[in-house]
């Protein structure tokens, strides 16, 4: 298993390094258009073709995993700030807080996670600039991806106010948000590693399906939900298999976040 | 006992529908544009009429008056009509129920099928090849995207329910994977092994009763998880169903129609889990 996770971690690298470097190592921009090649196959100026209006795809994949790769993370340290606040807060205070907040979680459990982003982002408007698009996209990710992570959260955290060291603490004359920060907030470390580390692969996918469904990333931006939304025109598999790249780099990818994760799962157990 | 966590089950249910509700009309509120109306931009309308439509959009302004105006005409039945299809939603929703309800539930069966087909073998065989080939076919399922698969399933001419049942399957192989090894690994099961209990006996006399109760809980999580799943699969395959219906709502920016979605779509989430959760209690109580 060590050997799988080191060779998770090598891809995770190669990936980001080479993604990062997009600029370099693309042979034009993402919305550069060769109108003369639309929808060209591979060739030795376009690596993986080009899209029905010419644009490169090999550049668009490069652009698009950066993008994914980049802005999933900030999304997943978002919304684990956001559960830490609400979950670790509501254990840790207890009572009538804890029950709002409870409540709250619940209630945005008992929706199907892709509804709820269909339905959020359905409120915000369509037809902004792709940036913004990014923006909401993944910011509307991180700011409803915290529920899950609350609840454990709620429960490591009581289970810690009633720890001895705490009520030691407390008997000490500690304050309740020293309390909080010196002793509670670094204990559910291992749990916010572990929620991180979780929320990365499941918003890259989510922003996928958005992507797939035409409510994520607007274009010219690529990012892997939008390059997926090419296979939608395809006939059968075997047509033109360059198109399934993106495809293939998204399972490799979130496949290592999975190996990865199984190390951050040992690591809160 | 029962009446009671029946009762509580079914207070927490009304309370998290009407919240939820409560929500989504917030929402449909807050969204830009909602003060606007398209119809008052018909040259053909004087200006009586545009002033009569502005005002039935200040009546709107509050939002509990909005919310609750909302709600007592859904007591009557009255859902509101659909902005971008210009069909009662109570019609729209009732056309389309039976074919997600048929795709939901051939789903689940399948996907559970599958999981605990996987999940027992690898706890009988106790392979460690086995066990890792089993999951390395589910964590596969795991990391694609569900958009993706309802794709491949329409390539590949796949019936809708079973793109919906691989979407779900590796959830709850997972889940009743560790539930099965966790169940096998226990003293008295272990034991019964080495007497050579058939192995059927011991599923249904010896682990059924450990992991049952868990199980359902898994079960009722499925729902919610097939329900999401319905969406990409209705509206990527072309299946004119309630997830289709959700879809079309959110690219139109068809806000009444979003806001009752919100509502079934929680209520049939939240009654799949009361329902696993009260069978377990029974179930439970049976042992006990």
């Amino acid at each position: 298993m060590k050997l799988w996770r080191t060779v998770a971690c090598a891809v995770l690298l190669l990936v980001v390094s080479v993604s990062l470097a997009a600029n370099w190592l693309a042979p034009a921009g993402y919305a550069r258009q060769y109108r003369e090649a639309a929808d060209a196959a591979p060739s030795r100026q376009h690596w993986l073709g080009t899209d029905e209006i010419g644009r490169d795809r090999f550049a668009r994949v490069l652009y698009g995993t950066r993008i994914s790769l980049l802005l999933a993370p900030a999304a997943a340290l978002l919304s684990t700030l956001m559960a830490a606040l609400v979950g670790g807060l509501a254990g840790y205070l207890g009572g009538a807080w804890a029950r709002c907040a409870m409540a709250v979680t619940d209630l945005f459990l008992s929706l199907p996670w892709l509804f709820l982003l269909i339905t959020v982002r359905a409120v915000m408007p369509l037809n902004v600039s792709p940036m913004v698009s990014v923006l909401v996209t993944f910011l509307m990710l991180g700011l409803l991806g915290w529920t899950s992570a609350a609840r454990v959260l709620c429960s490591t955290a009581t289970s810690l106010r009633d720890a001895d060291f705490v009520r030691q603490a407390r008997a000490s004359g500690l304050s309740g948000a020293r309390l909080f920060w010196i002793h509670v907030l670094p204990n559910l470390k291992p749990v916010l590693y572990a929620q991180f580390w979780i929320s990365i692969p499941a918003f890259i996918l989510s922003e996928a399906n958005l992507g797939i469904l035409g409510l994520g990333v607007a274009e010219p931006m690529p990012s892997w939900g939008s390059l997926l939304k090419e296979l939608e025109g395809l006939v059968s598999v075997g047509e033109e298999p360059w198109k399934f790249v993106p495809l293939i780099l998204l399972v490799v990818v979130v496949t290592s976040f999975q190996l990865v994760l199984s190390r951050q799962d040992e690591v809160a157990a | 006992m029962l009446g009671r966590k029946i009762a509580r089950h079914g207070l927490a249910i009304v309370a998290t529908v009407l919240l939820g509700g409560l929500l989504s009309a917030a929402l449909v509120r807050l969204a830009p544009g909602f003060d606007s109306d398209e119809a008052a931009l018909d040259p053909h309308l004087n200006s009586a009429s545009v002033l009569a439509l502005r005002q039935a959009r200040l009546e709107q302004h509050n939002l509990f008056r909005f919310y609750f105006h909302s709600l007592q005409r859904a007591a009557h039945g009255d859902l509101g009509t659909s902005i971008s299809l210009g069909q009662p939603v109570s019609v729209l929703l009732r056309e389309r129920a039976p074919l997600t309800l048929r795709l939901v539930g051939v789903g689940l069966l399948l996907s559970w099928a599958m999981a605990m087909a996987m999940a027992l073998s690898a706890a009988w065989l106790r392979v460690s090849a086995y066990d890792a080939l089993t999951t390395a076919i589910s964590g596969t399922f795991l990391c694609i995207p569900a958009a993706v698969l309802a794709l491949l399933s329409v390539l590949w001419n796949v019936p809708g329910a079973l793109a919906i049942g691989l979407i779900v399957f590796p959830r709850v192989y997972r889940y009743a994977r560790n539930l099965l090894a966790k169940a096998y690994s226990l003293p008295h099961i272990i034991t019964a092994r080495a007497k050579g209990l058939s192995e059927l006996r011991i599923l249904f006399w010896h682990v059924v009763p450990v992991a049952g109760p868990q199980l359902l809980a898994v079960a009722g999580v499925s729902v919610s998880i097939a329900v999401g799943a319905a969406i990409p699969v209705e509206a990527l395959c072309g299946l004119a169903g309630v997830g289709q219906l959700a879809w079309q709502a959110a690219l139109a920016r068809d806000l009444p129609l979003l806001t009752n979605l919100t509502i079934l779509v929680t209520l049939v989430t939240l009654l799949a889990n009361s329902g696993a959760d009260v069978i377990g209690h029974i179930l439970r109580g049976h042992e006990a």
